[in-house]
């Protein structure tokens, strides 16, 4: 398996693909806008002075809901891939998903018990609902991934193969959990719940935009300065240590990383699965497993098939609305299997 | 220079490694040996720094082996291991690579490097191929050219520990590496090696050490360690022993 393409040219082809999905995320939707206008007003809205006249409504659709909506669907897709390559590096493993270490269920219990005990509580004021929800999530995520993370130390050093069961065993308990607050709560409850676990990027707005567009330009930045460490941790903990690199510390750093990028992801958008599994092992069956390469190219290619799927989210039952997580999960899950049983030839 | 004083490793209750002292010189190539489960393994990890000592100390030059920064330590020590978990589709030349990863001599001078260490370990025909498309003796062949290119260009100071370079390796291969790894120490770099061929250690290396229960049960030169006594006493092998007939060294035989 040589590598297919040149990083070079994977590069441009992954800026012009997002760039195609971020005209159309866009340009389409229950309103279709021309794609022309589409352009000129998000140049203007971008600061750029061109000519308005007739942009009016173009304008007002793409700044209120077209414009923050794609920007959640970038970063969520980009944030999710990142820490896919983060873990799939960490474990050692191109099946290994960011979900493994507990940080999604744990993002999706906070939500839970932030969604039924608000609703317990009366009701949860409409105009701090949203942020509550996000930040219970958010800490929910943080909560289960230190306990996997302290779950795999043992005499100093972290176990990944201990933290991985860990990580299943929590998130099955939280599912429990889950489950216990899905049977509590009333009709009303239930649909949030659902849709939430599903995962959406309806609802996208500048003020939730703000702690994810942060959290997604640290992780950015921060994990390509991992780039070679995790080529070397790909031949093995003390092989990478035998190279000089600080494992134990390089270790946590990418559990924190993967804890704060998908907890904040969850918090924005719900549970959207398969981004952080498909799109590093997709980009890895072109590049090579060079991590210099394959994480600015995931992050590219996540945020541009996060953006697409939610197109075909908007547009499959439009004006009504499918899950995203849905669509992910029936691109992903076959795609996921085409790769066990190519493995086995 | 590698040194180790009174080295012992406990695991849970029980000791698996003691009295250990040995010295890794410029040049040479000291043999490790003995049965399985002997404890070889662990003294070399012990030597490396992966297994705390529960006695004794590890010293690289004049500094202990803990005290050393990463990438330093990493461009004098370098380490084989038995085997490799790699299951990522990287080109041979950039598994090769990786020896230079502690280094920042710059692409072309890493490219040279990396050519030569492949060459060194008769690997450079799968320049270019896939590091999963191997065979298990050619993929121990790229780590043993890996380790070469972290320590390249050998020199006084540096030190490659090697856990059985030769397990999967044809009688030719076996030959050429332990030649390219009798080079390295020629150049000046000091090596120790795990072995089960004891033909293989009469020829190649300086210093034997052969150990049993954990506990060094022999040390010194080929002709002091390799004998018949010897030799039934710690593995239960009766053998003869007798001169290699072109080059003197040792030769043993099972009866």
């Amino acid at each position: 398996m040589n590598p297919l393409i040149k990083p070079r040219a994977l590069f441009v082809a992954l800026g012009l693909l997002l760039a195609l999905a971020l005209w159309l995320s866009l340009a389409l939707g229950p309103v279709s806008l021309p794609l022309a206008d589409t352009l000129r007003a998000a140049l203007r809205l971008l600061g750029l002075p061109l000519a308005g006249e007739g942009l009016a409504q173009t304008e007002l659709i793409l700044g209120q809901i077209r414009l923050p909506r794609t920007l959640l669907g970038l970063l969520v897709g980009a944030v999710l891939a990142l820490c896919g390559v983060a873990m799939q590096g960490l474990f050692r493993n191109p099946l290994a998903d960011p979900g493994l270490i507990g940080v999604s269920s744990g993002a999706a219990l906070g939500a839970a018990i932030a969604i039924v005990g608000g609703a317990a509580l009366g009701g949860l004021p409409p105009a701090f609902a949203p942020y509550l929800l996000s930040a219970c999530a958010f800490a929910g995520g943080l909560v289960v991934t230190s306990l996997v993370y302290r779950l795999g130390r043992r005499d100093g050093e972290t176990h990944v193969a201990t933290m991985l069961l860990a990580g299943i065993a929590l998130t099955a308990l939280a599912g429990a959990a889950i489950g216990l607050f899905t049977y509590l709560a009333d009709d009303a409850t239930l649909r949030t719940l659902t849709f939430w676990n599903l995962g959406s990027l309806n609802g996208a707005s500048y003020p939730r935009l703000w702690p994810l567009l942060l959290v997604t330009a640290a992780v950015a930045l921060w994990l390509p300065r991992r780039a070679k460490a995790l080529n070397a941790l790909l031949l093995g903990e003390s092989e990478a240590r035998h190279l000089g690199f600080a494992v134990e510390r390089i270790k946590a750093e990418l559990v924190f990383c993967t804890a704060l990028g998908v907890g904040a992801a969850v918090a924005a958008a719900g549970m959207i699965g398969f981004i952080g599994l498909v799109v590093p092992h997709l980009v890895r069956l072109l590049v090579g497993p060079d991590h210099r390469v394959l994480l600015p190219a995931s992050a590219l290619a996540g945020a541009s098939l996060l953006l697409l799927a939610d197109l075909a989210a908007r547009l499959v039952l439009a004006p009504a609305e499918l899950p995203i997580g849905i669509v992910t999960a029936l691109i992903g899950a076959p795609f996921f299997l085409y790769l066990l049983l190519r493995g086995r030839t | 220079m590698l040194r180790a004083e009174n080295l012992a490793v406990q695991r849970g209750p029980c000791t698996v490694l003691a009295d250990i002292d040995l010295q890794l010189q410029p040049g040479q190539v000291l043999g490790v040996l003995g049965p399985n489960g002997a404890g070889k393994s662990t003294l070399l990890g012990a030597l490396c720094g992966e297994l705390e000592p529960a006695a004794g100390e590890v010293w690289l030059e004049q500094r202990r082996l803990a005290d050393w920064p990463g990438p330093e330590r990493a461009r004098r020590l370098a380490v084989l291991p038995q085997s490799s978990s790699l299951t990522f589709a990287f080109s041979v030349e950039e598994v090769v690579g990786m020896g230079r990863l502690p280094h920042a001599s710059g692409r072309l001078r890493d490219q040279q490097i990396v050519r030569q260490a492949l060459e060194a370990a008769d690997a450079l025909h799968l320049a270019g191929r896939s590091y999963l498309a191997l065979s298990g003796g050619e993929r121990q062949r790229v780590h043993l050219a890996r380790v070469l290119a972290q320590l390249w260009p050998a020199g006084p100071g540096q030190v490659l520990l090697l856990d059985e370079p030769t397990s999967m390796l044809d009688p030719l291969h076996q030959h050429i590496t332990l030649q390219a790894v009798r080079e390295f120490a020629n150049q000046g770099a000091a090596v120790l090696v795990i072995l089960h061929d004891l033909n293989l250690a009469a020829r190649y290396c300086d210093q034997l050490l052969l150990l049993a229960g954990g506990r060094p049960q022999a040390q010194g030169g080929p002709d002091q360690v390799l004998r018949a006594e010897v030799l039934q006493a710690v593995f239960g092998l009766e053998v003869l022993v007798q001169p290699h007939p072109e080059r003197g060294h040792p030769m043993i035989i099972a009866r």
